[in-house]
C-alpha cells in the first residue's frame, strides 16, 4: 500500500507533461480537468496512504522507497529516496490538500486567461517539486525539490511577462532565494565533508556522536541551513522578495507564498533539528530571525494599500512565529502553526482573490470599503480567516499560536515569548484595519459600488472548505512525536493564563484598530502627519528600507560594473598589442622612402653608431 | 576485441566524408552535400556509440605512478621513425566520451546548417568535417607530435568557417577580424606548446640518448623541478587560451558572434572541450609535480573566470556572444575541477564539459533559429517573443534553466560535483565559486526576460520550429535531463581515468 507513495508526484508530474506539450492547444475545461484533476488524484492517494500509515504504522513510523541511486562518485552517492513519516506525512496534506482546493479555484480565477494550460502546467510542476522536496530523504534531492519550487515560483510570479514589473518580481524572487540556496549548497558541503552522507537520517545520527554540543563545525553547519531556509520563507535579511512576488496570479500567492513553498524553510529546520540543536547559538538566531522578522513585518503590514501586500507581510510576519517557535524548540508546535496558517491563509488569499476579481483586478484597499453587504459570502469567509490570523479562539490559529507562546514561555524563552506576545497585537491591529477598511464603511470607488461576485463550485467550495479547515483544523492532532522531539511541562495552570492573555492582546488589537479605522480615523492621519510619525510610517511604507539598501550596496554597484566594463577591459588591453604593432609598422614603414639620400643617410648614421658602440 | 583499427576509421570516415562532400558538390550540386555529410555523421555517431557500448572502460589511459597505462583500444604504427614518431592512438573512458559528444554535436551541426548554409556548400561540409575529424584525433593521439599536428589542423577548417561563411554582424568587427583573432590567439599560444613539446623531447633524448614523442615514453622522464615547471606553463598557456581562461577570453565572443550557428556549435559543444582533455590527459599526468604547486593559481582563473564571465554575460547584447561568455563562466568550473583534483572535482569537471557542449552547443541551434526568423540577434531589438512562437521561447528556457544549474538538467550535476570535491582542497575557491551560481541566475533570467517577456514588438506569429529543429533540440533537451538525473553511465565510463589522475596527482601533492 504504502509503495504507492511514487504516485504522489506522478500524477503532477503527468499533468505537467500533457499541459507542457499541449502549449495552447487545450480549451479551459480539459486543461483544467488534467490540472486540478492531477492534484486531486494525488490528494487521494495522500489520503489513503495517510489512512494506511496511521492504522498500520511501518516500523520506526517511517517508511523509505528508494527509487534509484542519483550518482555515485568517491564515496559520495546521494540516492532518490523516498521517506514517509508524520512530518512528511503532513506537509503532504497540507500540499496535496490544500494545494488541490487552490487548483479548483484557480480553474475559476484563471478563466478567460490566455495562458490558461500554461499557468496549470506550472502550478503541477510546483505541487511536484514540492512533493520532492518533502519527500527527499537525502539532502540532495531535498535540495533538487528546493530549487525546483524556486523555479516554479519564478515562472508563476511572472506568469503574466508582458509587464516588464512582473518580471522584475520573479527575477528577484529566483535571484534573492539563489542567495539563500546558495549558503545551503555550502551547508551540504560542509555536512559531506564533515559526516560523510547526505541522507538525512544518517546525518542525524552521526552528526551527535562525532559533534559535541556548541561546536563550532555544527553551528557553521547549522547556520548555513539556516541561510537556506531564511531565502526560501523570506525571512531576515532574505525577506524582501515576498512582497514584490504578489505580482504573480492570486492563487499562486495563496498556493507558493502562503501555503506552501514559503513555509519549505520551517520545514527544513524541523527536518534537520538534531543539527540545530547541536548548536545552542544557530537554534537562538533562528528564534530570534523568527522574532525581528515577526515583528518588523507586522510594522509593515500597517502602512501597506495593497491587500494582497497586506497579507504578504503578514505571511512573513507569520513564518516569523514558526521560526520563533523551532528557536524555542517547540517544534511541533511549528509544524502545527505551519498546516493552520496554511489553512488560513490560502483561505484568505483565495477570498481576497474573490475581493480582487469582483473590484476587476482593483487591489488598493483604499478603492473598496462597504463590500460586506455586497459579497457578504466572501465577507464571511475572509472574516473567518482573519480570526484564525489573530488567534481568536476556536479556530485553528488559537491552538497552534498559543501552543507556540506557551511553550517559549515554559522553555524558558522569556524574550522571544514577549516578542510573539507584541507581535500578536501587532496581528491583531493590521487585520482589523485590513477587514474595516475593506468591508465596512462606505464604498471608496465606483467598482466599490457595484462589485461582481463570482460564484460556481469552482469559486464556493475551496472557500467554504478553507473556511471549515481554518475553524475546526486546531482539533487535528498531528502524530509528529515519532519525529520530533516533544517537552512535557507539568504547570498546565500557566498555560491557560498564557492562553487567556494572548486571546485579551489580540482582542485589545482588534479593539484598537477598530477605534482608529472605524470611529475615529482622522486620528490615524493626525499620528501620521506628526513628525516622528511621518518618517515611521514612511520607513514601515517601505518596509525598513531594506530594499533600498540592497539597491545601493549590491545592485547598483553590479550594474555600474557590468555597464562601465561591457567592452571587456581584457579585450582592450591585449587589443594594445595589435595596435603598437601596427604603430611600429607605421614607423618603420616611413622609413622605406624611396629615396637615395634618405637611404645613404641612414647608412651613413647606421655606420656611425656601430662604429661608436664598437669603439667606446 | 573489436580491431583497433577502428580507431583510424573514427578518424579518416570524416575527412572522407568531408571531401565526399565537396566532390558532390562539384558533381551534383547542393543537396549532395549535405545528405552525404549527414550520412558520415550517422556513420561515425553509430559507430562510436556501438564502441562505447560494447567496449570496456574499466581500465585507465591515465597511469597511476609505477603502472602503465591500459588502453581499451590501442593503435600504433610507424611514421617517422628517425624521430620516435608513430601514428599512436588510443581509447579510454575519458577520450569515448568525448568523441561521442563531438560526434552527436557534429551530427547537429550538420543538421542545423541545413538551411542556413546556401553559398560553397560542399567546401563548407569539407571544413566542418574535418573539423570534427580533427578533434576527434585530437582525443585519440597518445603521440605528442600527432597532436600536435591535429591540434594545429582543426585550427585552419575553423578558420574558413567563420571567414567565409560567418555572419557580419552588425557592431562587430567583421568575420574576418573574428577569424583572424580566432587564429592568432591559438597559434600563438599552440607556439608555446610545441616548444614545450620539444622541450620534454629533449630532455628525454639527454637522459635517454633516444628521440621520442610517444606519451607512454615521456610520461617517464625525470626532470629538474625548474624544467617541469616550465614546460609545463607552455602547455598550460595552450590550453588555458583554446578553454578560455580570463584574461585569454577575448577571441571567444568575437569567433561567436560572427561564426555560422555550426560553427558556434562545433567551438563552444566541442573546441573548448579539447583543451580541457589537454590539461587531464597531458597537463597533469606530464607535470604532476608542477601542476600540484601551479593549481593555487589555476583554481583563482577559475574563480575569475566564473565571476568575470558572468558579470560580462549579463552586460551583452548580441544573444550569441552572451552564450559564449557564459562559456567563459562554465568553463572556469571546468578548471577548478581539474586542479582541484579530487575524483569527484574531476568527474564533476567531465560531467560539465558534456552537459556545457550539449546546452551551450542547443543554446547556439536557437540563436541560429531565432535569427533566421528575426534577422537580430540583437537583445535590444527582441522583447516578447513568448507570444510569437509556440514551441521556441520554452525550449530555449529550458536551456537557460541548465545553463544557471537547475537541479535535474546535467550541468547541475557537474557543477556540484565540482564544488563538493573541491571543498577540501580549498574552501575559498569553491565558495568564490558558488557564487557564480547566482551570477548563473541572474544573467539567464535577464536574457530570458529581454528577448521572450515583456510587451512584443509586434503581434505578427513567427514561424516555429520545424520537425527537423524540434527533432535536434528535443534529442538534446532529452540528452541533459538524463545526465541530469543519472549520470551514472558517464561517471562510470570515465571513472577509471578519474581515479588514476587523482592518484597520480594526489602523490605529486596535488589536491587536499
Amino acid at each position: 500500500m504504502l509503495d504507492l507513495l511514487f504516485l504522489t508526484f506522478t500524477f503532477p508530474i503527468l499533468g505537467f507533461t500533457i499541459l507542457a506539450f499541449a502549449r495552447g492547444r487545450l480549451a479551459e475545461t480539459p486543461a483544467a480537468i488534467v490540472g486540478v484533476g492531477s492534484i486531486g488524484l494525488s490528494a487521494l492517494t495522500v489520503l489513503l496512504l495517510g489512512f494506511e500509515f496511521l492504522r498500520n504504522p511501518p516500523v520506526d513510523h517511517a517508511w523509505t522507497q528508494v527509487l534509484w541511486t542519483w550518482m555515485n562518485v568517491d564515496g559520495f552517492a546521494p540516492r532518490f529516496a523516498l521517506r514517509l513519516d508524520a512530518l512528511s506525512l503532513t506537509m503532504l496534506g497540507v500540499i496535496t490538500g490544500v494545494g488541490f482546493f487552490i487548483h479548483l479555484f484557480a480553474s475559476w480565477y484563471m478563466r478567460g486567461d490566455d495562458g490558461y494550460d500554461r499557468y496549470f502546467s506550472y502550478m503541477n510542476l510546483f505541487v511536484a517539486s514540492m512533493i520532492f522536496l518533502v519527500l527527499g530523504d537525502n539532502l540532495l534531492f531535498l535540495y533538487f525539490g528546493w530549487e525546483g519550487v524556486g523555479l516554479c515560483s519564478y515562472l508563476l510570479i511572472g506568469f503574466w511577462y508582458k509587464d516588464p514589473a512582473n518580471g522584475a518580481a520573479a527575477r528577484k524572487a529566483f535571484v534573492v532565494t539563489r542567495v539563500g540556496d546558495t549558503f545551503m549548497a555550502v551547508g551540504l558541503f560542509v555536512l559531506f565533508h564533515e559526516l560523510g552522507t547526505l541522507e538525512i537520517q544518517e546525518l542525524l545520527v552521526l552528526a551527535p556522536q562525532k559533534w559535541a554540543v556548541g561546536s563550532n563545525i555544527a553551528t557553521i553547519a547549522a547556520l548555513l541551513l539556516l541561510g537556506g531556509a531564511v531565502g526560501k520563507s523570506a525571512q531576515l535579511p532574505l525577506q524582501t522578495w515576498l512582497p514584490d512576488a504578489m505580482a504573480g496570479p492570486t492563487p499562486v500567492s495563496a498556493l507558493i507564498h502562503a501555503a506552501t513553498m514559503v513555509t519549505a524553510g520551517v520545514y527544513l529546520i524541523a527536518r534537520t533539528h538534531v543539527l540545530f540543536e547541536l548548536s545552542p547559538f544557530a537554534l537562538q538566531m533562528v528564534g530570534w530571525v523568527g522574532a525581528i522578522t515577526l515583528l518588523m513585518a507586522g510594522f509593515t503590514a500597517l502602512t501597506q494599500t495593497d491587500i494582497k501586500r497586506v497579507l504578504a507581510y503578514s505571511t512573513m510576519s507569520q513564518i516569523g512565529y514558526m521560526f520563533l517557535a523551532l528557536g524555542a524548540g517547540a517544534w511541533s508546535a511549528a509544524v502545527f502553526h505551519l498546516m493552520t496558517h496554511a489553512f488560513f491563509k490560502a483561505l484568505l488569499f483565495l477570498s481576497a482573490g474573490a475581493v480582487i476579481l469582483a473590484m476587476h483586478h482593483e487591489q488598493d484597499m483604499f478603492r473598496m470599503g462597504g463590500l460586506r453587504k455586497k459579497i457578504p459570502f466572501v465577507f464571511w469567509v475572509f472574516v473567518i480567516g482573519c480570526a484564525g490570523l489573530v488567534a481568536l479562539p476556536p479556530t485553528s490559529g488559537f491552538f497552534s499560536k498559543d501552543e507556540i507562546l506557551w511553550e517559549a514561555w515554559a522553555n524558558g524563552h522569556k524574550d522571544l515569548y514577549y516578542a510573539g506576545l507584541v507581535g500578536a497585537f501587532m496581528t491583531a491591529l493590521y487585520t482589523g484595519r485590513m477587514v474595516f477598511i475593506t468591508f465596512f464603511g462606505k464604498p471608496l470607488s465606483e467598482q466599490a459600488e457595484h462589485p461582481h461576485p463570482g460564484h460556481g463550485i469552482a469559486h464556493s467550495l475551496p472557500l467554504a472548505v478553507l473556511a471549515v479547515a481554518a475553524v475546526l483544523g486546531g482539533f487535528i492532532h498531528l502524530p509528529l512525536e515519532s519525529v520530533l522531539p516533544q517537552a512535557t511541562h507539568a504547570d498546565v495552570s500557566a498555560k491557560h493564563t498564557i492562553e487567556l492573555v494572548s486571546v485579551l492582546t489580540g482582542l485589545a488589537g482588534l479593539a484598537l484598530s477598530a477605534f482608529l479605522f472605524l470611529r475615529a480615523p482622522g486620528l490615524v492621519d493626525a499620528l501620521a502627519k506628526n513628525p516622528i510619525g511621518a518618517v515611521l510610517r514612511k520607513t514601515w511604507q517601505n518596509a525598513w528600507w531594506f530594499d533600498w539598501t540592497y539597491d545601493l550596496v549590491f545592485k547598483r554597484p553590479f550594474l555600474w560594473f557590468t555597464r562601465v566594463n561591457a567592452k571587456d577591459g581584457f579585450d582592450v588591453a591585449i587589443g594594445f598589442i595589435p595596435l603598437s604593432l601596427r604603430a611600429l609598422y607605421g614607423v618603420a614603414a616611413r622609413t622605406q622612402t624611396g629615396q637615395i639620400r634618405w637611404y645613404a643617410m641612414s647608412i651613413v648614421a647606421g655606420a656611425v653608431l656601430v662604429l661608436g658602440v664598437v669603439l667606446l | 576485441m573489436t580491431d583497433p583499427i577502428i580507431l583510424v576509421w573514427l578518424i579518416a570516415i570524416p575527412f572522407i566524408g568531408g571531401l565526399l562532400s565537396w566532390i558532390g558538390e562539384l558533381a551534383g550540386g547542393i543537396t549532395y552535400p549535405r545528405w552525404i555529410a549527414l550520412g558520415t555523421m550517422v556513420l561515425v555517431l553509430f559507430l562510436s556509440i556501438w564502441l562505447w557500448l560494447s567496449g570496456d572502460y574499466s581500465m585507465s589511459g591515465i597511469a597511476v605512478p609505477g603502472a602503465e597505462p591500459q588502453w581499451a583500444l590501442e593503435f600504433q604504427a610507424p611514421w617517422i621513425e628517425r624521430f620516435g614518431i608513430s601514428v599512436h592512438l588510443g581509447l579510454d573512458g575519458l577520450s569515448m566520451l568525448l568523441i561521442v559528444l563531438t560526434n552527436l554535436l557534429g551530427l547537429m551541426a550538420v543538421a542545423c546548417s541545413w538551411k542556413e548554409i546556401g553559398r560553397y556548400v560542399g567546401f563548407f561540409h569539407l571544413n566542418l568535417l574535418w573539423n570534427l575529424g580533427g578533434v576527434v584525433a585530437v582525443f585519440l593521439a597518445l603521440d605528442l607530435f600527432l597532436f600536435f599536428f591535429f591540434w594545429e589542423m582543426m585550427l585552419v577548417p575553423m578558420y574558413f568557417l567563420i571567414a567565409i561563411w560567418g555572419h557580419n554582424a552588425p557592431g562587430g568587427k567583421g568575420r574576418i577580424y573574428a577569424a583572424t583573432k580566432f587564429f592568432i590567439f591559438t597559434q600563438a599560444s599552440g607556439l608555446l606548446m610545441l616548444l614545450a613539446i620539444l622541450g620534454i623531447v629533449w630532455v628525454t633524448h639527454q637522459a635517454t640518448g633516444a628521440w621520442s614523442f610517444d606519451y607512454e615514453v615521456l610520461l617517464k622522464t625525470e626532470m629538474s623541478d625548474e624544467v617541469q615547471y616550465l614546460l609545463m606553463l607552455g602547455f598550460f598557456v595552450a590550453f588555458m587560451v583554446k578553454l578560455p581562461v580570463v584574461p585569454f577570453h577575448s577571441w571567444l565572443p568575437d569567433a561567436h558572434s560572427q561564426a555560422p550557428t555550426a560553427g558556434s556549435v562545433d567551438l563552444a559543444g566541442i573546441l573548448l572541450k579539447t583543451a580541457a582533455y589537454g590539461l587531464m590527459r597531458f597537463g597533469l599526468p606530464l607535470f604532476p609535480e608542477a601542476s600540484a604547486s601551479f593549481a593555487p593559481v589555476a583554481m583563482w582563473l577559475g574563480c575569475v573566470g566564473i565571476v568575470y564571465g558572468a558579470f560580462m554575460t549579463f552586460s551583452q547584447n548580441d544573444v550569441k556572444r552572451l552564450v559564449a561568455y557564459s562559456s567563459v563562466s562554465h568553463m572556469g568550473f571546468v578548471l577548478i575541477g581539474i586542479y582541484a583534483g579530487t575524483e569527484a572535482a574531476l568527474q564533476g569537471a567531465v560531467i560539465t564539459m558534456i552537459a556545457h557542449g550539449i546546452s551551450a552547443g542547443a543554446l547556439f541551434i536557437l540563436c541560429g533559429e531565432v535569427y533566421e526568423r528575426l534577422h537580430t540577434r540583437d537583445l535590444r531589438e527582441m522583447g516578447g517573443l513568448w507570444s510569437r512562437f509556440p514551441y521556441l521561447p520554452p525550449i530555449v528556457m529550458f536551456f537557460c534553466l541548465a545553463a544557471l544549474g537547475l537541479p535535474g538538467l546535467g550541468n547541475f550535476v557537474g557543477e556540484f560535483l565540482v564544488l563538493i570535491g573541491t571543498w577540501n582542497v580549498d574552501k575559498s575557491v569553491t565558495i568564490v565559486a558558488a557564487t557564480g551560481l547566482i551570477f548563473a541566475a541572474v544573467y539567464s533570467l535577464m536574457m530570458i526576460q529581454r528577448a521572450f517577456h515583456g510587451p512584443a514588438k509586434s503581434d505578427e506569429k513567427l514561424e516555429d520550429l520545424n520537425r527537423r529543429e524540434v527533432a535536434t533540440v528535443m534529442s538534446l533537451m532529452a540528452l541533459l535531463l538524463w545526465l541530469g538525473v543519472y549520470p551514472q553511465p558517464v561517471l562510470d565510463t570515465s571513472a577509471a581515468a578519474m581515479q588514476a589522475l587523482h592518484v597520480l596527482y594526489a602523490a605529486a601533492g596535488g589536491g587536499p
